[in-house]
């Protein structure tokens, strides 16, 4: 059985440079970043959560369909029932400073970064105005442009190369500060834990964000982990670690809002633990067997993160009718990216050779 | 009796050194344990003990000795007896460069560079000077010249910095340039891998030593999927302009875990590139233009050449071409191909030939992707019969892949079959005489020019 997320930013209850009576030997740490907030948006703020919230929920069902009818081949894993993570994560950061790496379930971090839908659809359909003039799919999308650097099929190879961007934030000085997304599947990687040990050591300006959507694959963390709560995972590395309502996007903003404090600090990485959920099945091809339809409808009610802002907008006096417009400009949106995404024309046969060096020799 | 205190070998791959210092005189007692000289080698100084207790007899070679070869008897320790001063007169004292033969079996023996007709390189104009340089030195230097032109080079990998490299390469650029651009990592093949592909995916520009190649075996995920990959991936948006360098191929009596030529593995990837040079100044320009290359590039160097010295252009700025195949000497008969520790071994091979009457021309690819086969297509116009000489396996080997080109592009100019003389298809052998029978050597490769020459 897989544990409900926590519930709203679980607070750790030390407070900051607090000393004990008689430290204990494991407690090494002696600075601690302070216990997060949630974050509380102006109304316009929490209007923007909704849209690229509900842009990422409805893009995905639509990238579902689109699968579903041959267009979009391979591998396709969607972000559905995570969006608050990505969105409130991308919302604190710093555009054309700090730098976002994540793994292969990336349409929604590319969404939550402004990335044009029209371009991550057409990717997804393999198409000549594809993001990676569809040369790269589902999982393999890029914009340096936006400082988001893929998109990487390898499960845990982003947390090694997130780790060099981190370095290279710190090499040249420009104060960004690198996010690493991946799951709790990529956490029992060995070479997470290679690059939390580099991390530490020279400080690096990163923030690990497991994504804890509680299966890898089909895996659950409790049958895959020895430490099930992952936050703890960097604490031999001398990382701190927050354990996160990743369910909630003003917990997650909260909780970012912290870790940047603390990175930007100096103080070196942090791990934040998103607790979250994915509602489909792992890709496009899973069998669902590992989990009851229960537990998925459950979670559906209990605590959809677009429910969730939906309730803020109405305690912020947001009317029906202005959610149902937003609703509409999102469909419109998507609809647009589908019908682009299938009428665009598929690469030249040149492009087969092209981008495989950058020089010519 | 005396004992003999011969010259040890301090590393698998050390033939002499130095004597720098004597750190006991004649007629002192000693300890097992005690120290009694420094040797240098060209790795490191290290500080030799004494094995056994006895007392000094003769100091048979002077501290400040060069060249001292293994197994030279350096002193004698008198036991119990205390008969030292009896001790039979040591072999004729070490000279620089005296031919002492070394008792013990000689690891991979090291010709003297057989430098006969090489053919000029175009990048070096008429009348450069030239300086004597080992092969460490020079890609020391390359590296070190990158670094002073460029602030993004910097030089992360195991023991670079402090220790001064495991194989002395990247000796004194810790003092030149600091601990922010010489970067000493933990044992993380894997992790640092994808720390210098993430660094240069964010601008920088990486040279990551590995030890030897054999650890980037828990790295090549990083190597293949990430650095050559990616620039594809992203339609060409993102680049990874990172060098992986290090030592590759047989060492010395390190047994099959330390001893793999990976040069065809990564010669099939498509996004890299993959450069092996021999000699000392194909070493220098080809690691500076891996430097500059905005592709991931995979530098395979030789434990056994570093110390080999060869004449290197005295040039401000020496950048060879990337992909460029080098003909270290023409001949006319047959084409021996080959490239790293082979071209050695082909040179060598070719020297021997020619006393028999066969005009060898020897083919350096230099490069092994892109691989030059217009180069060596070129030559087996002129000379009908092509030996390639690899050290490695021999399936799916670059010689494998020049045999192939050569067929499919070169079938009408081969008056013989193509033949490849490698590495025997077995893990290294640790014991010397089964290690030196698995190896590549001159013998095989004249027996092989033979045959195709119908000699």
């Amino acid at each position: 059985m897989a544990k409900a997320p926590a519930p709203r930013a679980a607070k750790k209850t030390t407070p900051a440079r607090r000393k004990s009576a008689s430290p204990s030997r494991a407690d090494h740490n002696s600075i601690k970043p302070d216990a997060p907030q949630d974050y509380e948006p102006s109304k316009d703020e929490l209007l923007e959560f909704y849209r690229q919230m509900l842009l990422i929920r409805r893009f995905e069902e639509k990238a579902g369909q689109l699968y579903g009818l041959g267009l979009i081949g391979g591998f396709c894993h969607l972000y559905i029932g995570q969006e608050a993570v990505a969105v409130g994560i991308q919302s604190a950061l710093t555009p054309g400073k700090d730098s976002v790496i994540t793994g292969y379930r990336d349409h929604g971090h590319m969404l939550a970064y402004g990335i044009d839908p029209n371009s991550i659809m057409a990717e997804l359909t393999g198409r000549a105005a594809g993001i990676s003039k569809g040369k790269g799919g589902s999982m393999h999308m890029f914009s340096v442009e936006h400082k988001f650097y893929g998109g990487h099929g390898i499960v845990g190879a982003q947390v090694s190369l997130g780790t060099g961007l981190g370095f290279a934030h710190k090499y040249n000085d420009d104060g960004g500060v690198c996010v690493a997304y991946f799951g709790d599947g990529a956490s029992n990687q060995g070479q997470v834990y290679e690059s939390f040990n580099m991390a530490e050591l020279w400080k690096l300006p990163i923030i690990f964000v497991i994504e804890n959507n509680q299966y890898a694959m089909g895996t659950s963390v409790n049958r895959s982990s020895a430490e099930d709560q992952l936050f703890r995972r960097g604490e031999s590395f001398r990382i701190p670690g927050l354990q996160v309502n990743g369910m909630d996007v003003l917990a997650v903003r909260g909780a970012t809002e912290e870790a940047l404090k603390w990175v930007r600090g100096g103080n070196g990485p942090i791990l934040l633990e998103m607790k979250t959920y994915r509602y489909r099945g792992h890709s496009m091809s899973d069998p669902a067997k590992y989990r009851s339809r229960e537990e998925v409808q459950a979670m559906r009610e209990k605590s959809d993160p677009i429910e969730g802002v939906k309730k803020y907008l109405e305690e912020a006096g947001v009317t029906a009718d202005e959610i149902k417009s937003i609703d509409q400009n999102i469909r419109k949106i998507v609809n647009e990216s589908a019908d682009f995404a299938e009428s665009a024309p598929e690469p030249e046969m040149s492009e087969l050779y092209t981008d495989v060096l950058v020089e010519k020799y | 009796m005396a004992i003999e205190i011969k010259m040890p070998a301090l590393s698998p791959t050390m033939e002499e050194g130095t004597l720098a210092k004597w750190l006991v005189k004649e007629g002192d007692e000693v300890k097992a344990g005690d120290l009694m000289a420094e040797i240098e080698t060209d790795k490191a100084t290290m500080e030799f003990e004494a094995v056994d207790e006895g007392v000094v007899g003769q100091i048979l070679v002077a501290e400040g000795t060069e060249n001292v070869k293994v197994g030279t008897v350096i002193a004698t320790l008198a036991g119990e007896g205390g008969d030292a001063v009896a001790a039979t007169p040591a072999p004729a004292p070490a000279e620089p460069a005296a031919e002492a033969p070394a008792p013990t079996p000689s690891p991979a023996p090291e010709k003297p560079a057989a430098a006969p007709v090489i053919a000029a390189d175009p990048a070096v104009p008429e009348g450069t000077e030239f300086v004597k340089m080992t092969v460490r030195e020079a890609l020391r230097d390359a590296m070190a010249e990158e670094m002073r032109s460029d602030e993004r080079v910097f030089v992360m990998g195991e023991e670079v910095a402090e220790y001064q490299g495991a194989y002395k390469v990247t000796q004194g650029l810790l003092q030149e340039f600091g601990d922010k651009r010489v970067i000493d990592t933990p044992i993380t093949e894997h992790g640092f891998a994808g720390v210098g592909v993430g660094a240069a995916m964010g601008g920088l520009r990486p040279v990551i030593e590995f030890m030897t190649f054999n650890f980037a075996m828990q790295a090549i995920d990083q190597i293949i999927n990430s650095a050559a990959k990616t620039n594809y991936m992203s339609g060409g948006q993102m680049r990874c302009p990172v060098v992986f360098r290090g030592p590759n191929g047989a060492a010395s009596r390190v047994g099959a875990q330390h001893s793999q030529n990976y040069g065809p593995w990564y010669a099939a990837v498509p996004g890299l590139i993959v450069i092996a040079p021999y000699d000392a100044a194909d070493a220098k320009g080809l690691l500076k233009a891996a430097i500059r290359c905005s592709d991931p590039v995979v530098f395979l160097e030789n434990e056994l050449v570093y110390g080999r010295t060869f004449e290197v252009p005295v040039l401000d700025d020496y950048v060879l071409p990337i992909g460029k195949a080098r003909i270290m000497r023409e001949g006319a008969d047959v084409t021996l191909v080959s490239y790293s520790i082979g071209v050695g071994v082909a040179l060598e091979a070719a020297e021997t030939l020619a006393g028999e009457g066969i005009d060898a021309e020897v083919i350096d690819l230099r490069t092994l992707r892109p691989l030059d086969t217009a180069t060596v297509l070129a030559s087996l116009r002129k000379t009908n019969r092509i030996v390639v000489v690899e050290e490695g396996w021999p399936q799916c080997s670059i010689a494998s892949e020049i045999a192939a080109v050569c067929m499919e592009q070169g079938f009408d100019d081969l008056d013989a079959p193509v033949l490849r003389v490698t590495n025997e298809d077995v893990p290294l052998p640790y014991a010397a005489n089964l290690e030196k029978a698995a190896l590549v050597d001159a013998t095989r490769v004249v027996e092989a020019a033979k045959k195709v020459c119908y000699h």
